[in-house]
């Protein structure tokens, strides 16, 4: 309301400055800085050591052209579509059916979801690695038990694609469940109470009511999960290690072993800028849908 | 008046409890199977809790691994990077949330966009940069690059959203500077909040992997999680002592939960993003 006063305010100005300062620093040294780098890393040949030439365009010709980073590529892209939406679909469901609060166990239910989202990435890999051991893990143990055959869960690419999806949504999910349920509180009973009266059944109040109050909710999650997909890293370098062979190698480790196992720091570069420019296009996308459709 | 029926409530409730199951299993299964001598880890048929119940793995990890010295430098990183972290989210936050000045706004979108170009994806430039900066191989090399948090920020810039302007106005009238009121009248309001960020930056930088992997070498230098890793990507994974070192690595994380379960839980839903 009294934004507009204007002597006090320009005083104030290098107070702000000095607020931020700190983390303006830091963004410029530990971001801007990088980024910039980044960039320029990307033409050259540099190793990490002795070779820096600028080689413009190379290395994204021979990325264009490299078998390897196509398969990556699209194992990420494969990774992202699958375990995103598999995860958004189990939160809503989890929140859904524990939004109940007559229905007991359902506190200890969601406090049990959300736990492991607490572990670290590594924990998350070390956990699901003991289950899914191929000669000795309790998955295997179970279903050869129940009379079934063994699953190579980590020599069989399908397989070891699985157990990351597995492991993501499991440790994911209780941060989305959360959010949706605070979405899911903030819808109007009333809403319901009228949709009743009119006859509308569970799954009509759910298309017409639940699911569009949540669309903002789910727009948010949405991109959030999917930069986090994007991210992922030590979790499968615990997991499956990226195998067998590159199967469940993704973006980032593909990028991290470039860069520091082979000592391509060049190359490796410029793949992460074409994973920056895949996520600023996602992010931009995902944005202008949202605004579109809030407009509609 | 939502009718519920006892059917749907029993369907309800079994569901319930089928999810919580397949949730706890993964860990509890961890945490057993760590009391298990090493000839049972492997031993068909598994059974669920330890027959024959045993501290071996931890006995050998103590022994073989230097966990105090792990956790030494895995405490000193949080606890510097959390006080740290608290204090300029604090001041950026209140900043962002109180000040109307077109850069400031510039300033909060640059700070959003670092949510999308993560650290991981440009890790040989940030390990560049650490190099020059004289932070290789340092504590504060895994310390120093995780404060400017946008998460942080964001979080202490929406609450300071939700104090009212008058109370700022009111110390200015009263001739306060706003370094004075920020300290002495902002600071004070918002402990709880500070709590919650403290409890999300000690979660963050316990189960940190990216800076510490980028910034540290020596293994005396290790973190925790530096350490798990190594033990998990060995050629011949010792499982028994991989085991208990990942109970271990859990348990402050674990106690930090139990103890501010319903703080953790209601703040994930107001913040919503990771840092």
């Amino acid at each position: 309301m009294s934004r507009k006063k204007k002597n006090p305010l320009d005083r104030n100005q290098g107070w702000a400055l000095l607020f931020c300062a700190p983390n303006i620093i830091f963004f410029i040294i530990f971001f801007l800085w990088p980024a910039v780098i980044g960039l320029y890393y990307s033409f050259t040949n540099y190793d990490g050591w002795r070779n820096m030439d600028f080689i413009g365009l190379q290395n994204y010709i021979n990325l264009f052209h490299d078998s390897q980073f196509y398969s990556v590529f699209w194992n990420t892209v494969l990774y992202v579509v699958v375990s995103v939406p598999l995860g958004m679909i189990v939160s809503l469901f989890l929140a859904l059916l524990l939004n109940d609060e007559k229905i007991k166990g359902n506190s200890i239910t969601r406090v049990l979801v959300y736990w492991p989202t607490l572990l670290s990435t590594i924990m998350v890999g070390v956990t699901w690695k003991w289950i899914f051991g191929e000669s000795f893990g309790v998955a295997n143990y179970v279903l050869t038990s129940m009379g079934l055959p063994s699953v190579g869960w980590f020599s069989t690419p399908a397989a070891a694609f699985w157990t990351t999806i597995i492991a993501t949504v499991w440790s994911g999910c209780g941060v989305n469940m959360l959010i949706y349920l605070g979405g899911i509180k903030q819808i109007p009973v009333d809403l319901y109470e009228a949709a009743t009266i009119d006859g509308a059944n569970a799954w009509q109040r759910f298309r017409s009511i639940t699911l569009p109050s949540l669309k903002p909710v789910t727009f948010m999650i949405l991109l959030t999960s999917t930069i986090n997909a994007f991210k992922v890293f030590a979790m499968v370098q615990t997991l499956t290690n990226g195998g067998p062979g590159t199967a469940t190698t993704y973006m980032i480790q593909y990028i991290y072993q470039t860069g520091f196992t082979r000592n391509r720091h060049g190359y490796a570069s410029a793949a992460s800028m074409i994973l920056f420019v895949v996520l600023l296009i996602i992010s931009f996308v995902q944005t202008r849908m949202n605004a579109k459709q809030e407009e509609a | 008046m939502m009718q519920v029926s006892k059917t749907s409530v029993i369907v309800k409730s079994v569901v319930s409890l089928l999810f919580a199951l397949i949730w706890v299993f993964p860990v509890v299964w961890l945490v057993l199977s760590s009391f298990k001598p090493g000839s049972e880890l492997f031993t068909f048929p598994l059974t669920l809790f330890p027959k024959d119940f045993s501290l071996s793995g931890y006995i050998s990890t103590f022994s073989r691994y230097n966990v105090f010295r792990a956790t030494y430098n895995t405490a000193f990183i949080t606890f510097f990077a959390t006080v740290i972290t608290l204090i300029m989210s604090c001041m950026c936050g209140f900043a962002l949330a109180k000040y109307h000045y077109k850069w400031l706004s510039v300033f909060f979108m640059c700070m959003l966009a670092t949510t999308m170009l993560p650290t991981e994806v440009i890790m040989s430039p940030s390990f560049t940069v650490i190099l020059n900066l004289g932070l290789y191989n340092s504590l504060w090399g895994a310390i120093i690059p995780t404060v400017g948090t946008m998460t942080g920020v964001f979080l202490m810039r929406q609450f300071f959203i939700s104090i009212p302007d008058e109370l700022l106005e009111a110390a200015r009238i009263d001739g306060a500077n706003e370094g004075r009121s920020f300290v002495q009248i902002m600071v004070p309001l918002c402990r709880s909040q500070i709590a919650i960020l403290a409890i999300f930056s000690f979660r963050w930088r316990w189960n940190d992997y990216v800076w510490p992997l980028l910034a540290l070498t020596n293994p005396d230098k290790y973190t925790l999680q530096l350490q798990l890793r190594t033990l998990s990507g060995a050629e011949a994974v010792d499982w028994s002592a991989l085991l208990s070192f990942s109970v271990l690595t859990m348990i402050p994380v674990l106690i930090i939960f139990i103890i501010f379960n319903r703080q953790i839980m209601s703040s994930e839903v107001s913040s919503g993003v990771k840092g």
